[in-house]
């Protein structure tokens, strides 16, 4: 049995690997089959990571991350989780190659998943002008008409970059003003090709083989008008990755892990969770990053009391003050 | 044997003019999922050599290829037997996902 497994690999699971292969625990690291990285893998230019004051690709601060984790002595597997037993003091993790493995903590960083419009239409033209990923797809739209649905900062990114190929980006937001941090809206007002549509939601997506274009929905007076185009891209938030905890880990009520104050320690004792699974608020990579180092030393310090055979001094007491802050 | 790389120049021997069945991979390096699903799909190239070939076509350096298979989104793979596609899917998909699209093909 080892000591931890640690499931994900963006940057919570990655941190946490760094710290606990620097604590000598010999981490497992199970990446997914095809999601290795995370979300930043699916980005272009990172501004705000702090470090590089030139900014860096995602794809390559994810290698840097992993690079790092792997220097220490992290075994990183490339296969996804199907199954968690995680009561009692042998924690078990089966993955879908059919491998089963053992350990006495784990750390949970599974992210989030990119949230879906919930229109019927969507499972059919995924793939076929309606995509979750610019960077991906952004391609095919040289000189095309397309639209970006949200107001975040992904969709703020996604639209700039999309005015490297289409000749016309709308964007189309459900509130009059943006979430986006105020540099991304700025960039995304100066571009000429970009275009608001304001109190709008996509009502429905048209196209049997490929989008032809939506009917918008006025959020405000429920008028409904519709807006040719030759792509969509879906940019209105993640939500966080928890269906293999479900009935075995405690959730709040805005649907992430629930953890113990400040701390990464779950509703089960030796089960940590670390990154936008546990974090409806900042949902930034430096404060997975951050997350995952805590998660690291809190399973590090879970684990020494186990060696001292003192179960119950496992958990640290995190400052109560503080707990909660996260939750808005 | 992973899945080798077809360009305009070979796809018409490699691909419309093979006996067995073919799925190409449409690619690009810019893209991660892609990337991240290449392994998984030389190991199934490798694991059933004997019944398809898998081969990749890279839509950077082919765009005229992607332009008349109207690919929109990438990863996109379509499957080829006697010169036409006989099927489409499209997005990176852990291995036994991927399995389950080609059973037809390899089962």
């Amino acid at each position: 049995m080892r000591d931890i497994i640690i499931i994900g690999s963006g940057p919570a699971g990655f941190t946490a690997a760094i710290y606990a292969a620097r604590a000598q625990l010999k981490p497992l690291l199970i990446a997914s089959s095809v999601e290795i990285g995370g979300e930043l893998m699916n980005t272009t230019e990172v501004e705000n990571y702090p470090g590089f004051p030139e900014g860096i690709m995602g794809p390559d601060l994810m290698t840097n991350f992993q690079q790092q984790a792997e220097r220490f002595g992290t075994e990183v597997v490339y296969d996804d989780v199907v199954e968690l037993e995680l009561d009692g003091p042998v924690k078990r993790v089966k993955l879908g190659n059919g491998e089963t493995h053992e350990a006495a903590a784990v750390i949970y960083a599974t992210g989030s998943a990119y949230r879906k419009l919930g229109l019927p239409e969507e499972e059919v033209l995924s793939g076929h002008g309606l995509s979750w990923c610019a960077t991906c797809d952004g391609f095919f739209f040289r000189q095309k008409t397309i639209a970006v649905v949200g107001g975040g900062d992904s969709a703020m990114e996604e639209a700039t970059f999309l005015t490297r190929f289409a000749d016309k980006v709308y964007v189309i937001h459900r509130r009059d003003s943006l979430k986006a941090s105020k540099i991304m809206q700025q960039r995304a007002f100066d571009n000429d090709k970009i275009e608001f549509i304001w109190n709008a939601e996509i009502a429905a997506i048209h196209g049997t083989d490929a989008v032809t274009g939506v009917t918008l929905r006025d959020t405000v007076n429920g008028d409904e008008r519709g807006l040719d185009l030759d792509g969509l891209f879906v940019a209105i938030g993640n939500d966080p990755r928890t269906h293999l905890v479900h009935g075995k880990l405690d959730l709040t009520a805005e649907g992430t892990i629930a953890v113990d104050g400040r701390s990464s320690r779950t509703s089960v004792p030796g089960v940590f969770a670390a990154g936008d699974v546990i974090d409806p608020s900042y949902r930034q990579a430096i404060t997975a990053a951050g997350s995952g180092a805590a998660a690291a030393l809190d399973a590090e310090h879970y684990l020494a009391a186990l060696d001292a055979g003192d179960d119950e001094e496992a958990a640290p007491v995190a400052a109560p003050e503080l707990a909660g802050v996260a939750a808005e | 044997m992973s899945a080798r790389a077809v360009t305009e120049a070979t796809f018409e021997q490699e691909v419309l003019k093979n006996d067995k069945p073919v799925i190409v991979d449409f690619w690009a390096e810019w893209c991660g999922p892609c990337r991240a699903v290449s392994p998984i799909l030389d190991q199934i190239a490798t694991e059933h050599a004997d019944k398809i070939d898998i081969v990749k076509l890279n839509v950077d350096e082919h765009p005229n290829l992607a332009m008349k298979y109207q690919i929109t989104a990438i990863p996109a793979f379509k499957v080829f037997k006697g010169g036409e596609v006989v099927q489409s899917f499209v997005g990176a998909k852990p291995k036994p996902a991927l399995e389950a699209d080609l059973a037809a093909y390899i089962a």
